[in-house]
């Protein structure tokens, strides 16, 4: 049949061009998304340099005239801001690498040993998943009252830990379930204690899931503002965490009217965190769709 | 040996388990497990939080609940942000992720991406590494209502009069729902991404080489073989519906208005809890919030559910 052929030497013309409408007509809503993202965080970086007048006057997008970093000085000593971010660093640092001995000690025996009640233990971890948080907050409070834990970053560290548990003793118990056995049970042949075994043959073996859950439980503790707006309250503003803390500086900024300090504040806290982003991308992408694709 | 005596070797196993176990389960059962179960029972109580005295006051929390506007706006609000948002995010993310995977046509006999995708991939995901709260700081200047907001200058450059749109109350929640689709579309985009590539790539070659274009390439074979990762995003994105605590308390005007307009159901649980220590009725609306994030959960598995396309 010549039907090949025909189509070859007709076909391709409207077609092709069907194809460089459609790509670039994608193109644009491509570029469009980009700026979209983009645009707004160059802005306030922008905005950092620029003075009342610049920012409220007639045209808010033009450069700004000179860059005085003295916003930025006044975010990282009046507003706090360095003092917020050592914080937050203290706070996530412990937090995490408990979360994630805890997590993996707890994933480890119910995924490799029998005993009466693993399946109870295990689903008494997973099925907090499916409760809100909020759900949890009045009595939470009370609790860390009544504790003394209140206030303190004890006590938010232990709340971060306790409440990053499920997602990651579920992601891991699968995680230690698809490495294979051999090994472990060759280490305990040759002498190997049970806590050895895990310490020096099951850890670095689990190493991929280790390192995306690790990302995943840095950047939702880096992130959270429930739980530092609640468990470290107004009273104790020494120990404020920065998601808070810039929350606060916007609240105010109203009446103190350093809106170059807001923007300041806003970039120093943005900029890390971009920087940690383009350095570790891939492994940031596939740690946070990690829990999605399992 | 489970069921033999307790020999040596048992013992040091289940010394070792009951080791390893004890630390996790006792944070997770304090701090976790029994807040909630405190929880339903404080829904019960006229606890007010200060004095350790409360009365068991039935349902009364829950019928002063279901005559109160505010929380049936809040129940409104997550009605529109669980239709909107994971539709609209849903519906951007895979027209990306079609365009950034399979968007380039064929080169060399393979399918690939359109020119630039490593780099739209990054730009794309970044926001969702923000902080909702800082999110929600950013914007604020964005969508200032007046002439020296970056929007309204942005329209103003094309003549387009400023648009209130944190203060108008109609078009207050869109915006907030709009901030959430900004940041939530990356991640879609990078999980879509990684479903497609797990398609085998000679089905789409296949069905090119038999003269389907690229809208029955994304209709009749992306979307059925990429179900799976749907659902999963149509779950987290609807989770991600009965939340937006940090972005309405951060962005919205007077934290939930104008008026109410953009409230949610965690923010008035916060609100009670924190600014009217109304810890039985915070809880009680905590329960209303749980039972339906479960049964959106469970409603979406049971009408999602198709049968698996093996390949």
């Amino acid at each position: 049949m010549p039907v090949a052929p025909s189509k070859a030497a007709t076909a391709p013309r409207p077609r092709r061009r069907s194809i460089d409408v459609f790509s670039s007509l994608s193109h644009v809503a491509l570029v469009i998304w980009a700026i979209l993202v983009i645009f707004p965080i160059i802005w306030t970086f922008l905005a950092s340099f620029k003075t009342n007048t610049e920012l409220f006057g007639d045209n808010s997008l033009a450069m700004p005239q000179n860059f005085d970093w003295g916003s930025w000085g006044r975010a990282w000593d009046k507003a706090h801001i360095g003092l917020y971010m050592i914080n937050t660093v203290k706070v996530v640092a412990v937090s995490t690498f408990l979360t994630m001995l805890f997590g993996s000690m707890a994933a480890y025996v119910l995924a490799r040993y029998t005993f009466f009640g693993n399946r109870a233990v295990y689903l008494l971890f997973v099925s907090g998943l499916s409760f809100p948080v909020f759900l949890a907050l009045a009595p939470l409070w009370l609790t860390m009252k009544n504790l003394g834990l209140l206030g303190t970053h004890t006590g938010l560290i232990l709340v971060y830990v306790a409440y990053s548990l499920p997602f990651t003793v579920f992601f891991l118990t699968a995680f230690f379930r698809t490495l294979p056995s051999s090994v472990g049970e060759a280490a305990m042949m040759d002498g190997c204690s049970h806590t050895r075994t895990f310490f020096q043959i099951m850890l670095p073996m689990a190493k991929p899931g280790l390192i995306s859950i690790t990302i995943f439980n840095v950047i939702g503790q880096w992130n959270q503002y429930l739980l530092p707006i609640v468990l470290l309250p107004g009273d104790v503003q020494d120990k404020w965490l920065i998601t808070q803390g810039i929350a606060n500086i916007s609240t105010n900024a109203g009446y103190e009217a350093d809106w170059a300090g807001l923007f300041a504040a806003l970039s120093m806290a943005i900029i890390p965190v971009l920087i940690i982003y383009i350095i570790f991308q891939r492994q940031i992408q596939s740690g946070l769709t990690a829990g999605a694709t399992k | 040996m489970r069921h033999g005596k307790l020999t040596p070797a048992a013992l040091r196993k289940y010394g070792f388990v009951v080791s390893f176990l004890a630390v996790p389960v006792l944070l997770y059962v304090v701090f976790v497990v029994w807040q909630y179960i405190q929880a339903f029972q404080i829904s019960f109580t006229n606890s007010r939080g200060i004095s350790p005295n409360f009365d068991y006051v039935g349902f009364d929390n829950f019928t002063q609940l279901f005559q109160d506007d505010v929380f049936w706006a809040a129940v409104r609000h997550h009605v529109v942000l669980l239709l909107a948002m994971p539709l609209i995010t849903i519906a951007i993310a895979l027209f990306f992720s079609f365009l950034l995977n399979l968007g380039g046509g064929q080169r060399n006999g393979r399918m690939v991406g359109v020119r630039g995708s490593a780099f739209y991939k990054i730009v794309f995901f970044f926001p969702q590494v923000l902080a909702v709260a800082i999110v929600g700081v950013l914007f604020q200047a964005i969508l200032r209502p007046d002439k020296a907001g970056v929007f309204n200058s942005a329209l103003g450059a094309v003549g387009i009069q400023p648009v209130g749109w944190l203060i108008a109350p109609n078009l207050a929640l869109w915006t907030i729902i709009g901030v959430m689709v900004w940041q939530a579309v990356g991640f879609y985009v990078v999980l879509f991404s990684a479903g497609m590539a797990s398609i085998p790539k000679d089905v789409f070659e296949a069905a090119s080489l038999d003269g389907a274009g690229r809208i029955t390439l994304f209709f009749r074979i992306t979307i059925p073989l990429l179900w799976d990762t749907l659902q999963v995003g149509w779950v987290y994105l609807g989770i991600a519906a009965f939340d937006g605590f940090a972005l309405v308390q951060v962005l919205s005007v007077d934290r939930g208005g104008p008026d109410n307009a953009t409230t949610v159901l965690p923010l008035e649980i916060w609100r009670n809890a924190f600014t009217y220590s109304k810890y039985g009725v915070a809880s009680a609306m905590g329960v209303a919030l749980f039972f339906m994030t479960l049964t959106f959960a469970v409603l979406t598995l049971r009408v999602t559910r198709r049968e698996r396309i093996e390949f």
